[in-house]
């Protein structure tokens, strides 16, 4: 009956109009951004880019994919969310499997994990541990400190705990080990939580920029999103590599644009399969009777 | 490490203690104070604002009868959750600078001077404060969001036959429904208390606005890490993790009694 009514019909009207612009201011940086990678210099510098290409060409990613420090960070970030993600959900899935039995010991063991949540020694002790720990400048010390991720494991905790037990009894009369059961029943039921805790180790993985600043001495070591770090926010040209004709040719800030575009292309792409899962995952982690 | 005097040429064992010498440093040293102070503002801020704009955004967006565009919408919204501050960091420094797109807009419409948002103390926090809104409140919506939808649709048929109109259906059905999960989230926000967002600060502050934007974890990066204060970083960062862990436990307490709470 309401939605009949007059002021209702405005409201209506006013709310999708906004919505959609602040949809809109979601998505337009990034549409700007593909214009900017896309235009001449002269455009750029004119300020006459807004959202579609000016003077359309490729060259910043040609330059960009020449670039052996980029094409180097990438390789790193690529086998870096691949390892991290590996290694983390294989981790996370048996130690959730565990934990989400009664045994004893089991509340004790949660808050130690919970208490690494909380609690972290900080800064410089972590810098020191990896250090020590002979990790500095290997791929290990940017997979291994956040492979256990305390949250993530409450999160697939929780949906080990939702399967019936009934399952688990029938396949022990079945003669199945917990190895079996592990992998034929409680990893494919619960896919909805594996994807979306999986999504966030990779985007994590993917995105972390700071741990490479702090554990890598080269810059060539760096992954894609370190690298993006010293050009974008300090604005190092030389980790562009462009020599003094390219610079005159060439717009810093759409090598920039193709840069980010490029680092940020792979979540892009992986995001619209995974959302659906991640909806549903978010909400049974979250909402709980 | 945080009693120490701490060279990393002598390690753990050899260094010198010097008791709590480092944490009353804390309270000496003027800059320290202002980034726990910043550090407050700017969570507390950030706190506050990160659970109403998406509470009421799920409620307008939940009035959306148009699957389609509801579902673009949301679609759109949660994009920038997953972008990494150093690619929002490298938009927002293009856009809002002195010749970025938002002053190109305000210099041509309304005729004012360009604006340096990341460079001026006073338009620093808001700038934070807003990015930081802009990045997560999509992520946040899908909560609520599933919160209305779960609710029972014969309390709206109630409320309507009693002749209620949308927006007393809101108020009186759709906001009590929420309100379990508002508290969990409130309770537990508070123990980011101190967690202004290190990733998004250190991408986009500058020396310019150390004063209003300096928080306790960039300092404590400059400090230990760029001026080799190991033992005195060591303390901020553990004043600062041990104030959080008695927040949370708190708040975990709150929640587990006034909704029942549990984490597992």
């Amino acid at each position: 009956m309401y939605y009949k009514s007059k002021g209702y019909r405005i409201f209506s009207i006013f709310n999708h109009i906004l919505l959609i612009l602040v949809a809109l201011s979601c998505l337009l940086p990034m549409l700007h951004l593909l214009a900017q990678s896309f235009s001449s210099k002269t455009a750029i510098n004119g300020n006459l880019v807004s959202f579609w290409p000016v003077d359309l060409n490729v060259d910043a990613y040609v330059k960009t994919f020449n670039n052996s420090n980029f094409t180097g960070s990438m390789w790193i970030s690529v086998i870096r969310t691949i390892m991290g993600t590996f290694i983390s959900m294989f981790i996370i899935t048996t130690a959730g499997y565990a934990l989400s039995k009664d045994f004893r010991g089991r509340n004790a063991l949660m808050w130690i994990f919970i208490f690494t949540m909380l609690f972290s020694g900080g800064l410089i002790p972590s810098y020191i541990l990896v250090t020590k720990l002979g990790l500095k400048d290997t791929i290990w010390s940017l997979v291994l400190p956040g492979a256990f991720g305390a949250y993530n494991l409450i999160l697939i905790m929780n949906f080990f705990k939702t399967i019936p037990k009934a399952l688990e009894e029938a396949a022990f009369i079945d003669g199945a080990s917990f190895f079996v059961i592990f992998r034929k029943i409680y990893l494919p039921l619960s896919l909805p939580g594996l994807a979306t805790v999986g999504l966030f180790i990779m985007v994590g993985n993917w995105n972390a920029w700071f741990d490479g600043i702090l554990y890598m001495s080269n810059t060539t070591d760096y992954p894609l999103a370190s690298f993006l770090q010293t050009v974008v926010v300090q604005g190092s040209a030389q980790s562009m590599a462009l020599s003094q004709s390219e610079a005159a040719a060439l717009s810093e800030q759409s090598i920039k644009a193709a840069q980010i575009f490029i680092s940020t292309l792979p979540i892009i792409l992986v995001y619209p399969f995974l959302q659906k899962y991640f909806v549903k995952g978010i909400v049974l982690g979250a909402v709980k009777e | 490490m945080a009693f120490q005097d701490y060279k990393p040429w002598l390690g753990l064992t050899g260094s010198t203690w010097i008791g709590w010498d480092n944490f009353a440093r804390i309270f000496q040293y003027k800059e320290a104070t202002q980034s726990i102070y910043n550090t407050l503002i700017i969570a507390v801020i950030k706190i506050i604002v990160g659970i109403i704009v998406p509470i009421f955004m799920a409620i307008l967006l939940s009035e959306i009868r148009n699957m389609g565009i509801k579902k673009s919408i949301q679609t759109l919204v949660y994009l920038p959750h997953f972008l990494s501050w150093v690619t929002v960091a490298g938009i927002m420094i293009d856009i809002l600078g002195l010749d970025g797109g938002i002053n190109h807009l305000l210099t041509n419409l309304l005729g004012i001077k360009p604006i340096y948002f990341l460079g001026d103390p006073t338009l620093f926090r808001p700038t934070i404060i807003i990015s930081d809104l802009w990045k997560n409140f999509g992520f946040g919506m899908i909560v609520y969001l599933a919160v209305i939808t779960g609710i029972d649709p014969s309390y709206y048929e109630a409320a309507e036959i009693d002749g209620a109109s949308r927006r007393q259906q809101i108020r009186h059905v759709t906001l009590p429904s929420m309100m379990p999960m508002i508290i969990v989230i409130a309770t537990l926000s508070l123990g980011n208390i101190l967690d202004a967002g290190f990733d998004q600060i250190f991408n986009l502050y500058n020396p310019l606005v150390y004063s209003t934007g300096d928080i306790i974890d960039t300092y404590v990066y400059r400090s230990s890490l760029l001026n080799g204060q190991y033992g005195f970083g060591t303390a901020v960062g553990l004043f600062k993790s041990g104030i959080s862990f008695i927040l949370i436990v708190i708040s975990y307490r709150i929640a587990y009694k006034v909704a029942n709470y549990k984490i597992f």
